[in-house]
């Protein structure tokens, strides 16, 4: 019998606030694609930065093809045959393709060489990519191939991937599994991260579950469920969401031809972007990201006021030029994606928190009431079930799902009559993610115009009535849910929709 | 071994025993100064820590040399905290206390006392003006207002050197660079007879009281201080970053300038090339060790303004050169920033190790990192982000 490839016994790694993990026992067979499933915060990317020697382990041991390693670094990783492609990408914007990888090879090699190399596993593997081009030229599933490429030419025994799948069309993961299923069968073993239960049961042959840093399952996915995978995940499943008939009203955000130029150099320019969202429908963009997702809110949430006039109305009045507080004044709250920084300042307590968008406890002058202002952020922790040490919590003492709780209950609790959120689950828990969404469509049901710009597909469908895709700058036509089907809205990410001539000539993610 | 290890949470403790450390720290090098130097250690710091509040004599001249480094350490306090490096108040000091001086030479045998006023007000007027050149800059043209505050410090020296030898010069003063001596009713009220203390002492407590109602309890003061903290988050909730820039400079400047026209009408009482003592860096110390608290930077100006008495103390008892004092103020300084590494870190003794040689790839860099990414969560941006330690090396 051959040994494991990889073999790991008991690993615990505690970090100063929580266990990452906790007892994880794992082996991957070579040759094996194996799944490492479980919600954000599970112990996930802890565990795998041990495999690939950039977090050391407390306790526990590794074992690579049947020999125990102490691996140190990713050097050492690499030197072992073990690769890993994060989920954030390490390539510089202004070097080419090529240069990137050079950078991280032998030095040895000379350029040339290191560009012959490339588009020779390029043609092996189907990874069609030019290595003279620019970094910052290229889409992000594109990245995503350097990337793999760059893992597959150090020759790899032991692939590890990150959530890849967060980032490309639902076509373009399509692509991706023949490339690993190619690998698989050579020989390569493949560990597989995700929390996307349909990828895992369609690739992987064993999977490992973790939930709270320990292991909670090892399954065949082929032979499971998604709701026995999801039981395993979370330990429960999430309630499903209530829908209603739908009652719009008027009009209450209208986007006209919006068009504005990048602000920053490696941003993307909006090309006509038009859009409208009544009271009472929930309006879902997708797309993957990059794709003018950040500029187009960024232009409704009035952090950036360069449109014409006429490109935004809301409510029947022009905004375009209206400041994010001029717009709070008319009703108008959003939600950003990123939390820590933008939505809340980390350091601050959530009750001063609630300063940046609400102004209940501001009295006469600008004096700022701070009992009424710690009774009302008490009220939202309550409401929204928010896990935090009261209103003197300070924000990044919080974790991730529940300071989006917090500040998405911020905002709802406004009462807004347009609400704006960018990416409301992302890396929130599943109980967290079910309430948010319940709170969303509870919003809707009181008549709001509501506008979730989103990545997650899944999340889209469920709690949208129309969508819009965007991709390079531009919005497709909308289609309503019942309609829309997920290998259309897959074309239309890539930018391929009726009339869109010109995203057409440069669409190829 | 020791190694450090990021704490879960900042430590309160640390932030207020900080200075403490530091300052028992630098007291120790003091010492070892001092023994290096060939005097008596405890000596040495008789002079340094006890002398200064001796007397009541002793003590108003604490208080007196305390006040500038206060009022301008409070307008600091309200540039740093909105993350803006106003790093020249030693020259809006200069042209606050040119414009006072100005004011104070038009005054003669009949003029009132009101003329206080218009000397304290000229002063401000200055300083603000001179900062309001680094926030033209840095707003109209993004131009570094570290640079720009640091360069118009010498700028500012170099009027004062202009006027006094040239416009302001003493007609009757042999041709020395200094104006006449100002007027008696343009001396700056005493809070008492005997003390050199003046009514300088009540406006910085007051500054303190104002300074402290403004940054915890306004929503001006609030909006400044999200500016600093996280930019994004301004731009957010819509507070005008513009607005920060200059709402922060007009204010320290204006603090400076105010403290130039107290000096200057006050225990100098004519304007010299000697005006500039540092008070305008020094003051940059006090807004830090007073952790850019209202009432931290009480204790640190009276900290700071021990080591200028001592200082000078320190070159008639002891014959050591007075530039001790820059010594001091710097070494306060430096152990404050390192001793500032407690609030986010904790020392721990590094276990045996157990298998195998541990990794020597910085573990207190790797144990932030990992916590992060189970604390924190971002969605993923356009832009790739480049990990230079991850994956290209």
């Amino acid at each position: 019998m051959t040994p494991f490839r990889l073999q790991l016994a008991n690993i615990t790694k505690r970090y100063p606030a929580v266990v990452a993990n906790s007892d994880v026992s794992l082996t991957v067979q070579p040759g094996e694609t194996h799944a490492v499933l479980g919600e954000n915060g599970a112990g996930k990317s802890t565990l795998m930065k041990i495999i690939y020697g950039s977090v050391k382990p407390d306790e526990g041991t590794v074992s690579f093809n049947g020999q125990p390693v102490h691996i140190r670094n990713p050097q050492e990783a690499r030197a072992l045959g073990i690769s890993m492609v994060f989920q954030h990408f390490s390539l510089f914007d202004t070097l080419t393709v090529a240069e990137n990888v050079w950078l991280g090879l032998d030095k040895s090699l000379a350029l040339a060489e290191v560009t012959q190399r490339i588009t020779a596993k390029a043609r092996e593997y189907g990874l069609d990519i030019d290595p003279s081009r620019p970094v910052h030229t290229l889409s992000v599933g594109e990245m995503q191939r350097v990337e793999i490429i760059r893992a597959l030419l150090t020759n790899p025994k032991l692939l590890i991937l990150d959530e890849p799948t967060s980032v490309l069309t639902p076509q373009a993961v399509q692509k991706l599994f023949v490339v690993l299923k190619q690998l698989s069968s050579e020989g390569c073993s493949i560990l597989y991260i995700s929390h996307k239960l349909h990828e895992i049961r369609e690739l992987c042959t064993a999977c490992t579950v973790l939930r709270g840093g320990k292991v909670t399952g090892v399954c065949n996915p082929q032979n499971e469920s998604n709701e026995s995978l999801s039981r395993l995940m979370i330990g429960a499943e999430p309630p499903p969401l209530q829908h209603r008939e739908l009652k719009t009203g008027a009009v209450a955000l209208r986007v006209k031809g919006l068009t504005l130029a990048r602000d920053d150099q490696f941003g993307v320019d909006l090309d006509g972007v038009s859009l409208d969202v009544r009271a009472g429908e929930v309006v879902g963009i997708a797309g993957v990201s990059g794709n003018g997702q950040k500029e187009l809110l960024y232009a409704l949430s009035g952090e950036d006021t360069r449109a014409e006039p006429a490109m935004i109305e809301m409510f029947g009045h022009s905004a375009a030029r209206l400041r994010p507080r001029g717009r709070r004044r008319l009703g108008v709250h959003f939600v950003p994606e990123e939390r820590l920084g933008r939505g809340a300042v980390p350091t601050l307590s959530l009750a001063q928190n609630m300063l940046l968008t609400r102004d209940n406890a501001i009295g006469k002058s600008g004096w700022i009431r701070i009992g009424a202002l710690q009774t009302h952020a008490a009220k939202i922790i309550a409401r929204f079930n928010v896990k935090a040490g009261g209103p003197g919590a300070a924000a990044r003492s919080l974790s991730g799902g529940n300071l989006q709780k917090f500040i998405v209950g911020r905002e709802i609790d406004a009462n807004p009559k347009l609400f704006i959120v960018a990416q409301p689950t992302w890396g929130v828990d599943v109980g967290a993610a079910a309430l948010i969404r319940g709170e969303i469509l509870a919003l809707r049901d009181a008549g709001c115009a509501v506008l979730v710009v989103s990545e997650e597909l899944d999340e889209l469908f469920e709690i949208s009535d129309r969508l819009y895709v965007i991709a390079k700058g531009q919005l497709s036509p909308s289609v309503d849910r019942a309609a829309a089907t997920v290998p259309q809205i897959g074309e239309w990410m890539s930018g391929l929709w009726q009339g869109a001539a010109t995203a057409r000539e440069a669409a190829h993610a | 071994m020791l190694k450090l290890e990021a704490r879960p949470q900042l430590s309160r403790f640390w932030s207020y025993g900080s200075p403490i450390l530091a300052l028992l720290i630098t007291v120790l090098i003091g010492m070892a100064l001092f023994a290096a130097l060939g005097k008596d250690p405890v000596k040495g710091l008789l002079v340094f820590f006890w002398e200064p509040i001796r007397s009541g004599y002793a003590l108003g001249e604490l208080m007196v040399k305390a006040t500038p480094l206060l009022i301008i350490a409070l307008g600091l306090a309200v540039c740093f905290r909105s993350n803006v490096w106003n790093i020249g108040a030693e020259g809006q000091f200069v042209i606050g206390a040119i414009a006072a001086g100005y004011v104070a030479l038009l005054a003669d045998k009949s003029t009132g006392p009101w003329i206080v006023a218009a000397i304290i007000a000229a002063g401000v007027l200055g300083g603000m003006a001179w900062a309001a050149v680094v926030a033209l800059l840095r707003d109209r043209f993004n131009a570094n207002e570290i640079l720009v505050s640091l360069m118009l410090v010498y700028v500012a020296t170099l009027v004062l050197g202009y006027v006094v030898a040239g416009p302001l010069k003493d007609p009757m003063g042999f041709n020395f660079p200094q104006s006449k001596t100002f007027d008696a009713v343009t001396q700056i009220p005493r809070l008492m007879k005997g003390s050199r203390v003046s009514i300088g002492l009540l406006i910085a407590l007051g500054g303190v009281a104002a300074l402290w109602i403004f940054l915890f309890r306004t929503r001006a003061g609030f909006a400044q201080q999200v500016g600093g903290l996280a930019p994004a988050a301004a731009r957010y909730a819509g507070f005008s970053a513009r607005r920060a820039v200059w709402i922060a400079l007009l204010t320290s400047g204006g603090a400076a300038g105010l403290a130039g026209a107290l000096e200057v009408a006050g225990p100098i009482g004519q304007l010299t090339p000697y005006v500039p003592a540092g008070y305008g860096f020094a003051a940059i110390i006090v807004a830090f060790v007073g952790r850019l608290h209202p009432v931290g930077m009480v204790f640190s100006a009276i900290l700071m303004s021990m080591f200028y008495i001592g200082g000078e103390l320190a070159q008639s008892r002891l014959g050591l050169p007075k530039s001790l004092t820059g010594v001091f103020q710097g070494l306060l300084l430096f152990t404050l920033l390192a001793c500032d590494t407690l609030i986010a870190y904790r020392v721990r003794r590094k276990a045996a190790p157990k298998p195998a040689p541990l990794s020597p790839a910085s573990p207190a860099s790797s144990a932030p990192s990992g916590t992060a990414s189970l604390q924190v969560s971002t969605p993923l941006t356009a832009q790739p982000v480049a990990h230079a330690t991850e994956g290209a090396l």
